[in-house]
């Protein structure tokens, strides 16, 4: 038994663990943690099967960006944990009978059907660095696929924005848009009036009295 | 004993079969069914990078490059509708979110 043999078996029983405990931490601090093990373990598989660059790149756009968005949305928000998991362990049983029925099919089928292919390819480009070819294949043959996702992740950026941006109500202040277009004739208003205005006619109050 | 391909495609099937419990099982928790989305694209991803390894064809790596922006952007969305339905309800459990019902 090799040592990556080894560590394979190492990193798949760490991986499959911390899986298990994604889907069964009663707090969800703990479960997205656990997340992030998870994807560390699967990016030191992928560093066993040479695919560096995919590697770092799980690392540090999963554990160094999802994985902080998501505990972020977790700690700012006030979950009842217990009122969510009622009927937990009610489905437990159907749903360890699906889980495992998949995965021995699955591994009943790949285990006895892909034994053919075991050696790991020629040397034909395991020679050289594996992120240049991705980089070449990227922006030659994958270019307008690039210019896509790089579309997606602005379009998702500016959906995330305008769905949580949300404006205050309660707080008064001026809006610097209608600031900058007001007009002098708009504040101030110059009203014609004459100079000088006729004294209103005196009601000689005395003389109607005497009369 | 050498690892062939067969034990990195069971490891995603049993990493992909353990997210569809997680799926039955947090039917109410929407924040760990997110993740649990996200183990099952960890699972496919994994499949890619073995097979691209022992095909020794690098167009699979190609895949995962663009599966991971897609999940990145759904997380993301997906997050961001949480927080949204947070703010609404004040809960995030699937149970609650019934408006549309007849």
């Amino acid at each position: 038994m090799s040592v990556t043999t080894g560590l394979f078996y190492a990193f798949a029983a760490i991986l499959l663990f911390a899986a298990f405990r994604v889907i069964t931490a009663r707090n969800p601090v703990h479960a997205a943690l656990y997340l992030v093990l998870t994807f560390f373990q699967a990016s030191l598989i992928w560093m066993l099967l040479k695919a560096e660059f995919l590697s770092i790149a799980l690392v540090l756009v999963y554990v160094g960006a999802v994985m902080v968005l998501f505990l972020f949305v977790v700690m700012m928000m006030d979950v009842n944990v217990e009122n969510l998991r009622v009927g937990f362990w009610k489905h437990f049983p159907f749903a360890a009978f699906v889980g495992v029925l998949i995965a021995l099919e699955m591994a009943a089928v790949l285990m006895g059907g892909f034994r053919v292919i075991d050696a790991p390819g020629a040397v034909a480009i395991a020679s050289a660095s594996n992120t240049k070819d991705l980089g070449t294949l990227l922006f030659t043959q994958y270019l307008l696929p690039l210019e896509v996702a790089a579309a997606i992740l602005l379009v998702a950026m500016i959906a995330a924005i305008a769905l949580t941006l949300r404006a205050r109500k309660d707080s008064k202040y001026v809006s610097p848009g209608d600031q900058v277009r007001v007009k002098s004739r708009d504040r101030m208003t110059v009203l014609k009036m004459a100079a000088t205005q006729d004294a209103p006619p005196v009601v000689d109050s005395e003389a109607e009295k005497k009369e | 004993m050498t690892v062939t391909l067969g034990h990195f495609l069971s490891l995603g099937a049993m990493l992909f079969a353990l997210s569809v419990v997680g799926i039955f099982l947090n039917r109410r928790n929407l924040i760990v069914l997110l993740m649990a989305i996200e183990l099952m694209l960890l699972a496919v991803n994994t499949n890619f990078v073995a097979f691209s390894h022992y095909l020794n064809d690098l167009n699979g790596q190609i895949f995962v490059l663009f599966i991971m922006t897609v999940a990145a952007a759904e997380a993301a969305i997906g997050l961001a509708i949480l927080v949204l339905l947070f703010r609404n309800k004040s809960s995030i459990s699937v149970d609650d979110l019934n408006s549309l019902k007849g």
